[in-house]
């Protein structure tokens, strides 16, 4: 396959970015999207410049690390992580616009590497779940209904790419939060912290500079998880609840 | 923020199903019309004033307008601060046009809502040249029928209803989902279908008396 690349470089957080171009002219359909890129830096290391940058860790599709914006959808055309796309899914694709996942909250770091430490604060204000250490409890001590198990897990499966505020047009990372809020409190180990979860979150998540859900729906559709819109309405309606209770 | 907006705008979904309910009685001919009207500024009496009723809801409205816009302005100036660097290659065509009008649909809907006034409630403009002044001084039904008999003021109308209706289908179902409605792949369902049959609802609603004034049927 030959393919031209469109990448953007940015040299550092403050410095100013660009798409470059890269001529690939022995791209394997068989390939994976990050192998070709491995193969791309390995040519640029090779002639002396600097290879582009880009985050992965587990390349399952299980870590969340990976996450590029492929000719304008987060992952790229399929719905999984940016690691289990193949070249084969650009078969008749002349060129590729590689992106970072764009959002003020995301700051640049270097070319397609972006700061998504933000999510990991938006946990620290409440996506957790407060136990005493010690030996574990017997799991059948506490029973869940086998639909709000189900519904948990749906929810659970959120690896926390940030693909979500990635595509939206706001720029809100509202399925991410909906996603924590809905795991969370679907289990009853969730439900002491529940109402105070959901505005602590909602706070941080504002206070990082993220935009405001206006219900379109693009985070669900990019979300190589699959998280159903479904998990914002939940967070909307804990959010009233603890309003109502005056939290 | 979002509550404030989905509130306002069920308020407006009442109102614009009264409204186009109150439109149709153009059918009934001038006598029930024009009573219609009349009854309007009369409900409550003698606890209300004359028109007391219709200005407290007037008000309501205007609360609810100032709300509902004000949110939106909120969420637009956060949005367009979240992404200050844009996309070289957007996605966009994916994303549901109904919800990318919902902006620009609501500011030409506002542009609209002022037009409408002051030709119907304000200061009731003749636009047809045909039609003497006098006789639609104080008859409700002779200024809708005479304006409706202009092919340009039909147009306009046609125009906001098509923004209206796509403004509502978005709107309705949106409004569901972040008073937290929609918590199940069924009760989207229901949200999308409910939002859809209220859009076409009052699209074709609104839309028939003036296509029957233009073309003659109502006169």
């Amino acid at each position: 396959m030959k393919i031209t690349l469109r990448i953007w470089r940015q040299a550092g957080k403050d410095a100013p970015g660009r798409l470059v171009s890269y001529q690939r002219d022995d791209v394997s359909p068989d390939m994976s999207f990050l192998e070709m890129l491995d193969v791309l830096n390995e040519d640029l290391i090779a002639k002396g410049e600097e290879p582009v940058e880009f985050d992965s860790d587990c390349r399952e599709g299980i870590c969340g690390m990976c996450g590029l914006v492929i000719n304008g959808e987060p992952h790229g055309p399929q719905v999984t992580t940016t690691c289990q796309l193949h070249m084969r899914s650009f078969e008749g694709c002349d060129s590729i616009t590689i992106e970072p996942l764009r959002a003020d909250a995301f700051p640049v770091l270097r070319d397609l590497v972006v700061d998504r430490s933000p999510l990991d604060r938006i946990i620290q204000a409440g996506g957790y779940v407060s136990v005493n250490t010690g030996s574990a409890p017997e799991a059948h001590s506490q029973l869940v209904p086998k639909v709000h198990a189900d519904r948990a897990f749906d929810a659970a499966v959120c690896i926390g790419c940030g693909a979500c505020a990635a595509a939206c047009p706001n720029a809100s990372a509202m399925l991410f939060l909906g996603a924590k809020v809905t795991h969370l409190g679907e289990l009853p180990q969730g439900q002491p912290e529940r109402d105070a979860r959901v505005v602590n979150m909602l706070n941080q998540h504002d206070e990082e500079g993220f935009g405001g859900c206006t219900n379109v729906g693009a985070c669900a559709t990019a979300c190589p998880k699959e998280i159903p819109l479904d998990v914002i309405s939940q967070l909307n309606k804990d959010l009233r609840h603890s309003l109502v209770k005056g939290l | 923020m979002k509550l404030l907006m989905a509130s306002t705008g069920g308020l407006f979904v009442f109102y614009v199903l009264a409204h186009m309910y109150g439109n149709l009685k153009v059918f009934a001919g001038q006598d029930a019309f024009d009573t219609y009207a009349h009854h309007l500024r009369t409900i409550g009496e003698p606890i209300l004033p004359y028109a007391g009723f219709l200005w407290l809801f007037r008000v309501a409205l205007i609360l609810a307008l100032v709300g509902h816009a004000y949110s939106a302005f909120y969420l637009w100036s956060k949005a367009s601060g979240a992404r200050s660097t844009r996309y070289a290659v957007s996605a966009a065509s994916r994303m549901a046009w109904k919800s990318q009008t919902m902006r620009w649909g609501g500011v030409a809907l506002l542009l609209f809502l002022v037009w409408h006034l002051i030709q119907f409630t304000i200061v009731k403009v003749n636009v047809n040249p045909d039609v003497k002044d006098a006789t639609i001084g104080d008859s409700p039904y002779a200024l809708v029928v005479a304006s409706f008999q202009v092919w340009w003021v039909v147009v306009i109308y046609l125009l906001a209803l098509a923004a209206l209706g796509l403004h509502l289908q978005h709107g309705v179902w949106s409004g569901a989902q972040t008073l937290g409605w929609t918590n199940s792949p069924r009760a989207r369902r229901t949200a999308k279908t409910t939002a859809y049959a209220i859009a076409l609802v009052t699209t074709i609603g609104f839309a028939l008396p003036p296509l029957f004034i233009l073309f003659g049927v109502v006169d």
